[in-house]
């Protein structure tokens, strides 16, 4: 009874509140990610951005003369931490979300903003069901998905190495497979043939089976889908076995670790990896920002995080309104500037305006080969 | 057939199956005289190529020539690792000596864990690359498609340590005593063998093994992590047990055989298969033969 009690008096207060202060009410975005555990250093660049692009607006006298407030929730990108911070971000009447980190984090957290037709923006989440499935209509993201960085490669094999028999080696993980196999196909319809797709264990503690295996069968490439440690030891043991084919893989071998770990060996591999922007003024202005604000170099996902803030803000104030509909057509309209470059929406929530490019390591650095596309 | 390319797989199978045999060794040795299954012998494995990698490190600044950085950090890493190996039993098992016989399997489980995140703990998480200290040969320059001067060396290395092992199991007054222990330990005891000593022993020659066998990895595949005890420890028990768990030739010979198991089915069939042929092979030999291809047919002591 006495809780019942307190309950309607907290709900009276509450109606009080919103009652006096409805004109300066802040709007608020939510942003949950991973801002400790081990991969804070996925989303604690993240947060920045928003903080960022926040106080700009405010500085401006914010958007329909609210402020704007940034709720961060921390979902350390475990799944079920997501779902937590997702209810407790609708809790806090959030207009819309800046978030999740992680892709199974994210996908934790959408039926949650589905049910309350709550607009996300992911900066990082790559898996491309999230869009592709049509299960989660409000949400978008501003970077590729794991779909385009295959188009990407599969269009490079073509053209500039003009390939006419392929290898695909993976490590049998949703994200190694998946690249391989989205290049398979697509390299099939161009009459590409397969002369071998397998799998390598990663953990195995000897490669020269498949290796020789490989050599056997003469390629003229390999598509390697996996990651950074599995790709080192495979490229030192070609290597060793005098196998010099292009091996071509996705944007987990664009890591400075893999040049470290791989040495020399590395030479002339191919990954796919986001355009470089940094010359784009909005990239250095954005960079400036950071500098000043927290007094360090930004982190991972900090261009992608920022233009996310951009877009979902600059689509607030062109709607001038905080209803999820009108939002979404904001963002799916109006082309926003933003450090990676251009952007906005397509139907299904990717990112348009956002480039793709094929890198080369060349004495120990990642170059740009001059072959890219830009999604639409 | 294209003979070469059998060749090829051939020589690739000897190089890991020969791996495998120096770990299965270690399992064998310590399950003929206590019947334990150390499941942290794995883990031993991994920290002889962590000892070694600090080592080559540290020598790495001196400017010694790259063999005898390797020469130097095996030998220091085979130490080690007897020292982890010696204290292991002494904190993990040797308390457990009177339990039943499933404690010290979970102990030695613990142990296995226990070991990884220490490793974790003290040095890293991360997938760390381990210096190419082996040299090339000249002399392999028409023959290096089949075997490269990796192969050569693990195969060389672990043919002479198992040598030297079964010389020392076969001729030495410390042999015998291990072999008297393996047969019957009461009776060893009564014949004044000191079976604490022997133990002991037993578990510093397999994790010395073992050290090697993870120098050894580590040098041919370029990087070490905290996690590579695990499937080679599986693989290696496999072996142990396709030999004839308790049987000293029968470690090596399994080892071989799975590793050249491996390797075929790779080469003919598909990578996809390698590791369920390995485990597949293990449920078989454990319904149609538990004793191995040269294990004895024992009396079941439980």
């Amino acid at each position: 009874m006495k809780k019942g009690i307190s309950l309607l008096a907290g709900a009276a207060l509450v109606a009080l509140l919103a009652g006096s202060a409805q004109a300066a009410d802040p709007i608020k975005i939510g942003v949950p990610g991973a801002h400790s555990g081990d991969l804070a250093s996925y989303g604690v660049p993240s947060l920045n951005a928003a903080k960022i692009v926040a106080a700009e607006y405010n500085a401006r006298g914010g958007i329909m003369g609210r402020q704007i407030e940034i709720v961060p929730q921390d979902d350390q990108c475990k799944p079920e931490l997501a779902s937590n911070a997702a209810t407790k971000l609708l809790s806090d009447k959030v207009a819309a979300v800046m978030g999740h980190i992680c892709s199974g984090a994210t996908k934790a957290a959408l039926p949650i903003y589905n049910d309350a037709k709550v607009v996300s923006i992911s900066p990082s989440a790559t898996t491309p069901a999230l869009t592709k499935s049509g299960e989660n209509p409000y949400f978008f993201r501003t970077i590729a998905n794991d779909d385009d960085q295959a188009t990407l490669t599969a269009d490079f094999a073509l053209k500039k190495l003009q390939v006419k028999k392929v290898v695909y080696l993976h490590d049998n993980g949703e994200y190694g497979k998946g690249f391989v196999e989205n290049n398979r196909v697509q390299l099939e319809k161009a009459g590409v043939e397969t002369v071998l797709f397998e799998a390598i264990n990663p953990d195995a503690v000897d490669f020269s089976s498949v290796v020789r295996k490989l050599r056997r069968a003469k390629p003229d490439a390999l598509f390697f889908g996996g990651y950074q440690p599995t790709a080192s030891k495979l490229v030192q043991q070609m290597r060793r076995d005098h196998v010099n084919v292009p091996i071509i893989g996705p944007d987990g071998l664009k890591d400075e670790a893999f040049i470290k770990m791989a040495g020399k060996d590395a030479e002339g591999i191919y990954t796919s990896y986001p355009s470089d922007t940094s010359n784009l003024p909005a990239y250095t202005k954005a960079v400036e920002q950071h500098v000043k604000m927290f007094g360090t170099q930004p982190g991972s996902f900090f261009p992608n995080a920022y233009a996310a803030t951009q877009a979902l803000l600059n689509a607030i104030d062109k709607a001038q309104s905080t209803d999820t509909v009108k939002i979404m057509e904001a963002l799916r309209s109006e082309s926003v500037e933003t450090p990676v470059g251009t952007i906005k929406f397509n139907a299904k929530g990717d990112p348009t305006g956002v480039g793709l490019s094929i890198y080369q390591i060349r004495n120990g650095k990642y170059v740009e080969v001059g072959h890219s596309i830009t999604l639409n | 057939m294209d003979f070469q390319y059998f060749l090829e797989l051939f020589f690739g199978g000897l190089t890991r199956g020969s791996i495998y045999a120096l770990i299965a060794l270690g399992y064998t040795l310590v399950y003929g005289i206590i019947q334990l299954i150390n499941f942290a012998h794995g883990e031993v494995y991994m920290l002889g190529a962590f000892t070694a990698l600090i080592v080559a490190g540290i020598l790495g600044f001196t400017g010694f020539p790259a063999v005898g950085i390797l020469l130097v950090a095996a030998l220091v890493a085979v130490v080690w690792c007897a020292a982890y190996g010696y204290t292991l039993e002494k904190v993990a098992y040797k308390p457990l000596r009177g339990a039943p016989r499933l404690s010290p399997l979970i102990s030695a489980i613990g142990m296995s864990i226990f070991l990884q995140n220490y490793v974790i703990l003290a040095q890293t998480s991360d997938f760390v690359p381990f210096p190419r200290l082996i040299p090339e040969f000249d002399f392999l320059e028409y023959i290096d498609y089949i075997m490269g001067p990796s192969d050569l060396v693990i195969l060389v290395t672990s043919t002479c340590t198992m040598i030297a092992l079964t010389l020392f199991i076969h001729y030495t007054r410390m042999g015998k005593a291990m072999r008297a222990t393996a047969q019957n330990r009461k009776m060893a005891m009564l014949l004044g063998i000191d079976a604490d000593r022997i133990i002991s022993l037993t578990f510093i020659i397999g994790s010395a093994l073992a050290a090697v066998g993870g120098v050894l990895i580590a040098s041919h595949m370029g990087q070490v992590n905290f996690n590579i005890g695990f499937l080679a420890g599986m693989k290696a028990f496999t072996a142990a047990v396709l030999g004839g768990i308790g049987s000293i030739p029968g470690a090596m010979v399994g080892g071989l055989v799975l590793g050249l198991c491996e390797s075929f089915t790779t080469g003919y069939l598909s990578g996809n298969y390698e590791d369920v042929l390995a485990f597949g092979i293990l449920i078989l030999i454990l319904i149609f033969r538990p004793d191995g291809i040269l294990g004895k047919a024992t009396v079941q002591k439980v």
